[in-house]
């Protein structure tokens, strides 16, 4: 349902993606891992429509959106969480949710994705009248994720949702990303925290230095000794 | 006591053309952080329909308001489209000088066009020109009309930036512009609605300043243009509330100075406020010193 091909971006002179391609299916989560500066974020953000590629093509649902900016993408069906969350900080939870809706206008689909994300979140629901910026780093994660699914996504974008969570936090995050999954979105899924994302995906590309070094089923790839060399500490 | 009183008023209708003006710097600064320098000659221009509106056509004072207001506002979105809007993603600097190019433009253009006299506006006639006396206290019905229009311009803006989908829109464009287009949200549309809204609000400030002060210039715009742009960084700029208090208190200020001091130190008393925020509180009044990032 989404494909990238042969992607060049560049920062300037510097060649930050040198030429990937990858897939994801209908249905399925893919995860993309890799050390820091790997390129993984650059190609969540050119998959959203914030970073334009140099050269190569965004394909989704068999429509060339190369072209297309981060808005028309969300309205087409690609949401995409933020590394670092990036939430509205002095909006209030619901304002926060209600943004994610922005382009919608059925209100009774929009009230009753509200009331599914409050029930994947149910802290969000106790917190909806506080600021963003007051809550813990755990729970601007799920709001991160509650505001891009009330857009109703059919493709999914994450990006590092477990960076600076706490172990337990981390359990429960990929629990609900699966959950989401299960409820028919297709998920993107970039992480650091490669064994975690390896047991959750269906499939993994491998990222180094601007290029995909490695690909295969989650599975495939926790057995591949490069891997648990690289990425899974032994 | 009745003194005092009456500086109060004074400063307060005056407070209130400051805060309109101010308002406008401070939603442009806290979406695209330009300090728009035109702004002030919108509100010039504001000042001219509304003067066109009542001496060449005999419109009441109301409908001359309006029509500014909506002659600005198409300005306003004018001017980010043609000026700024091919600057987005160049250095800061540029998008400064051609805001400078844009005010000298505006400014002498209109010299061009209207003559570089001072023209006098129409007086008001009716109810409006009645005054109220108590003792020695005297309110006109103009510092009413000034405060009662610039009260509902802001409770009305107030409620566009907190209630409705647009003004959440400014909300998260301001707060960050990646995470906002995520939302589907137009940051370009977002971005004119700013001007659109800022710029109405200079030309219904230009009015008012019209009528209070009878005389009008095609220069008018820099002076107030410059201690609003004062009373936006006093609050705090890119703060809507902070636009408005800093607005009535560069007007008493003013005010004070002048009824109390010496009329000639008025500015420099202003300037001195200005040095002395940058230096205790460069953030402003309401304004947090540098936000942290998680």
């Amino acid at each position: 349902m989404f494909e990238i091909r042969d992607l060049e971006v560049h920062f300037g002179v510097i060649r930050a993606l040198k030429g990937i391609s990858l897939e994801v299916k209908d249905g399925e989560i893919v995860t993309l891992i890799g050390a820091n500066g790997a390129g993984k974020t650059t190609t969540l953000r050119t998959a959203s429509g914030l970073k334009k590629p140099t050269s190569g093509s965004v394909l989704f649902e068999g429509r060339d959106i190369t072209g297309t900016t981060a808005m028309e993408r969300v309205h087409l069906g690609i949401s995409q969480v933020p590394e670092g969350r990036r939430v509205f900080s002095t909006m209030t939870v619901l304002e926060n949710l209600e943004l994610g809706a922005y382009h919608r206008k059925d209100r009774n689909g929009i009230s009753m994705d509200l009331r599914k994300v409050y029930e994947l979140f149910p802290i969000l629901y106790d917190r909806r009248k506080q600021a963003a910026g007051t809550l813990s780093g755990g729970e601007q994660q799920m709001l991160a994720m509650g505001r891009a699914l009330m857009s109703r996504p059919r493709l999914l974008l994450l990006d590092e949702p477990s960076m600076g969570l706490a172990p337990i936090l981390v359990q429960e995050i990929f629990s609900i990303i699966k959950d989401i999954n299960r409820e028919g979105t297709t998920i993107l899924l970039v992480e650091q925290n490669a064994s975690m994302a390896l047991q959750i995906a269906n499939r993994a590309y491998v990222m180094e230095t601007g290029s995909i070094v490695l690909s295969g089923t989650g599975s495939e790839l926790m057995q591949s000794e490069e891997i648990k060399k690289a990425y899974l500490g032994g | 006591m009745e003194r005092l009183l009456q500086q109060l008023i004074n400063g307060i209708s005056l407070g209130s053309i400051y805060a309109l003006i101010a308002l406008g710097y401070t939603m442009v600064y806290g979406i695209i952080k330009l300090i728009n320098f035109a702004h002030c000659d919108v509100y010039m221009i504001g000042a001219y329909v509304g003067y066109f509106c009542m001496s060449y056509f005999r419109l009441g004072l109301l409908p001359s308001l309006l029509i500014a207001m909506v002659v600005c506002m198409l300005l306003g979105v004018a001017i980010e489209k043609i000026a700024y809007k091919p600057l987005r993603n160049a250095a800061r600097i540029t998008v400064l000088i051609t805001a400078i190019g844009v005010s000298l433009f505006l400014e002498y253009g209109t010299m061009f066009f209207v003559k570089a006299e001072t023209r006098t506006y129409p007086p008001l006639t009716g109810l409006l020109a009645r005054t109220f006396k108590s003792g020695s206290l005297v309110v006109s019905m103009q510092q009413i009309v000034i405060v009662g229009i610039t009260v509902i311009l802001m409770v009305l803006l107030q409620f566009i930036v907190k209630k409705t989908k647009i003004g959440k829109a400014m909300r998260a464009v301001s707060l960050d512009q990646d995470a906002a287009e995520l939302m589907g949200i137009s940051v370009d549309t977002t971005i004119s609605c700013t001007f659109a809204i800022g710029s109405a609000l200079a030309g219904a400030a230009g009015v008012l300043v019209g009528i209070y002060y009878n005389s009008i210039n095609p220069l008018m715009g820099m002076t107030p243009g410059i201690k609003a742009f004062i009373a936006a960084v006093f609050g705090g700029i890119g703060l809507i509330p902070g636009a408005m208090i800093g607005g009535y208190f560069i007007g008493m200020v003013e005010v004070f100075v002048s009824g109390y001091g010496n009329s000639m130190f008025r500015d420099a008393v202003l300037y001195a406020i200005l040095i002395l925020i940058l230096i205790v509180k460069p953030a402003g009044l309401l304004g947090k010193n540098v936000r942290e990032k998680v």
